[in-house]
């Protein structure tokens, strides 16, 4: 099994008539994931010819579902309107929409989490690459030829390192990657991550990549020690990030003694987390946790 | 982004908060005109973007105009806690009967808005939350529902304020509220709010923060930069639209994404130990695309700065393939030409990294070492950037 994203996954994009929608779609298709439209108001009705695939463009998320059974929504919606785009997929409680929009103000992000609550709908991002589960499916932007299925889960804010370690392990293999996004709010946690792949009978070892900001890792650190019996190997980046400076996600900054990648280290290692130093020797101790 | 006092308290009194507010003064020449103006007691308070200005001296009482002009001396180009003062606010003197403290922030860990608030103000927060938690309320507030006077009265009580306060300080927190969301800040926070001989409750002095990804609902934002005291390495990154952070060391870093960045930071200073103790020069991020002008922006604002010895490009092929990553090194370096004279280590890894690595050997400049592995890399720019010590 996989998390969330599955054979039977069926995706439409909200704003794929963009520039960055139309070469994500691209580049979904080209990996096999079953896009089957997209959503517009404002070009409903008509067609965009997608390297010979022909995709219907929606009126709204909730009129896709009902045409297309889209049990997926991606966003590449710019910043401006993307609160209400996530709203309208909640509102059409297609059960996963993926938020791969950088930049949006945190009021917007707030606004729309606290509209989720008690909904039906699980949002990945924003700010994020998507979600991948290689071979199978693939929502967002993460490439889908730098590894192959297999039997780890992984779990990141960044995309690049996540990027860089399924293809460290492409020999080992994924069921599911997330990448939950380097902003200060985001919709799916490390701690969710966790909860699912713990469930999942075909995830037999965890990744989890974290960097400086916030508290999450440690949050992330005290429900491993309640709740993952899975060996869980991670990462952390930004040792040498200054204090008070944003480096590059809106959410990596170190605000007085908060947020350090040394706490976070120390939160993880203390409940027998082992944290690789750098990204290479991560891959290591994963391998070697494998091992037994 | 964040603000001088003298900013957040005009914000403040444009969304209604009642506040005690001066006039910014460049010169001690200045300030006196503008005690004059003012007449009676005045406060000259220094404008830096830290806190502790009061113990260093920073904010000084002045009886007459020739007081403020005195203390405006003083305080101008004082330094506090690394931070030159270039300007002073010139306040009305306020006769203080009770001091309290009252903020709205983003709450990341439960992913709302807090309000905080204390009947007990005039000590810095960190202090109070840590000596006395019982006397700090921290009320969550929902992002949709907001502050109305009701939530407000709630936030009041919960901070033990006595009856007769209430009102007037949940009013305050209404338009305090209001600053909050129509600012799109990350934090607002009055420390302290007072209540004054009159009677009315008045914000004596603020701190804004607020959030640079809701600029495009904000050009006005745009004329409150400190566009003087930032970095102009980091200013040509901004204008170029490249993500840049200064940093003190001595080997110059360009990698594709934030956290394969930072984490390269983290690598070069591990490998530095090893070689006289170099450190990462900058964090520069030229994101997922990394065209060759872009490659050469991000080149031409590292290698301006004088402290880098090397530079460390390292990039994962992933949306951009490696062979279109080394083509783009190579034209960035013909762009820049002679202005390309520091010696550079290239990491590539990823999709089409053997079209890569081929299209970076055919090009044989001289400048350029490839190295297969990130840890590899990092440690040759480390050697070379001691090497040219």
């Amino acid at each position: 099994m996989t998390i969330w994203l599955d054979q039977d996954s069926v995706i439409v994009v909200q704003g794929m008539t963009g520039g960055e929608g139309m070469k994500h779609t691209r580049r979904m298709l080209a990996s096999g994931a079953r896009v089957v439209g997209g959503v517009n108001a404002r070009k409903a009705g008509t067609t965009v010819d997608m390297d010979g695939t022909t995709l219907p463009v929606f009126g709204s998320v909730a009129e896709a579902m009902d045409e297309t059974g889209a049990n997926v929504s991606v966003g590449f919606v710019p910043p401006a309107f993307t609160k209400d785009s996530v709203i309208e997929a909640i509102d059409a409680e297609i059960p996963l929409t993926v938020v791969i929009t950088e930049g949006m103000a945190v009021h917007d992000t707030a606004a729309f989490w606290a509209y989720a609550a008690g909904k039906k709908t699980r949002i990945v991002g924003p700010n994020c690459p998507g979600v991948i589960s290689p071979g199978v499916s693939n929502a967002g932007i993460i490439p889908s030829d730098i590894t192959k299925s297999g039997r780890l889960g992984l779990v990141s804010k960044s995309g690049t390192l996540t990027y860089q370690l399924m293809y460290e392990l492409r020999d080992v293999g994924f069921t599911t990657c997330v990448g939950i996004g380097g902003d200060p709010v985001v919709g799916t946690t490390h701690i969710d991550c966790l909860e699912a792949f713990q469930a999942d009978p075909d995830t037999d070892a965890i990744v989890m990549i974290g960097e400086i900001g916030g508290d999450a890792e440690e949050r992330a650190a005290a429900y491993i020690a309640e709740h993952v019996t899975k060996p869980v190997v991670a990462y952390v980046a930004g040792f040498t990030a200054p204090e008070g400076k944003t480096m590059g996600h809106a959410g990596a900054i170190v605000s007085g003694s908060s947020g350090t990648a040394q706490a976070k280290k120390e939160a993880l290692e203390a409940v027998d987390v082992r944290v690789g130093k750098t990204p290479s020797e991560t891959a290591l101790l994963v391998r070697d946790v494998l091992a037994g | 982004m964040d603000l001088f006092e003298y900013q957040a308290k005009q914000l403040f009194q444009k969304h209604g908060v009642p506040v005690s507010l001066g006039e910014v003064a460049t010169t001690a020449a200045e300030a006196k005109a503008i005690a004059e103006g003012i007449g009676g007691v005045t406060v000259v308070k220094a404008q830096v973007k830290i806190g502790g200005r009061g113990k260093a001296g920073g904010v000084k009482v002045a009886k007459t105009s020739d007081d403020a002009e005195s203390a405006a001396e003083a305080i101008l180009g004082m330094d506090i806690r690394g931070h030159t003062v270039h300007r002073v606010l010139v306040d009305p003197g306020a006769d203080i009967a009770q001091e309290f403290y009252v903020s709205y922030l983003l709450d990341r860990a439960n992913r709302t808005f807090l309000a905080m608030a204390s009947f007990e103000g005039g000590m810095e927060i960190e202090r109070l939350a840590a000596e006395r938690p019982d006397a700090l309320a921290k009320v969550p507030v929902d992002a949709v529902v907001g502050v109305d006077l009701a939530k407000a009265r709630e936030i009041a009580t919960a901070a033990k304020f006595p009856d007769e306060l209430v009102e007037p300080v949940a009013e305050v927190l209404v338009k305090l509220w209001d600053t909050f969301v129509a600012e799109d800040a990350t934090l607002v926070e009055v420390n302290p709010l007072a209540q004054v001989g009159d009677g009315r409750v008045v914000a004596l002095d603020g701190k804004v923060s607020l959030d640079n990804n809701a600029s495009f609902r904000h050009p006005d934002h745009a004329a409150l930069e400190d566009k003087a005291a930032a970095d102009p390495l980091e200013a040509k990154a901004k204008e170029k639209h490249i993500n840049y952070v200064k940093l003190d060391g001595e080997v110059g870093i360009i990698g594709n994404g934030a956290g394969l960045v930072m984490s390269t930071l983290d690598v070069v200073a591990y490998a530095g130990e090893r070689h006289g103790g170099v450190r990462p020069a900058n964090f520069l991020d030229i994101g997922g695309g990394a065209s060759a002008e872009v490659m050469a922006d991000g080149l031409d604002i590292i290698l301006s700065d004088p402290a880098v010895r090397s530079v460390f490009v390292n990039v994962f092929g992933g949306i951009t393939a490696c062979d279109a990553v080394a083509s783009g090194i190579v034209a960035a370096l013909d762009m820049l030409g002679d202005e390309a004279n520091k010696p550079l280590v290239v990491r590539l890894d990823g999709n089409n990294v053997e079209e890569g690595r081929r299209i970076l050997t055919a090009a044989n400049h001289p400048l350029v070492t490839m190295v297969d592995t990130m840890d590899g890399a990092a440690d040759k720019a480390a050697e070379l950037a001691n090497a040219g010590a």
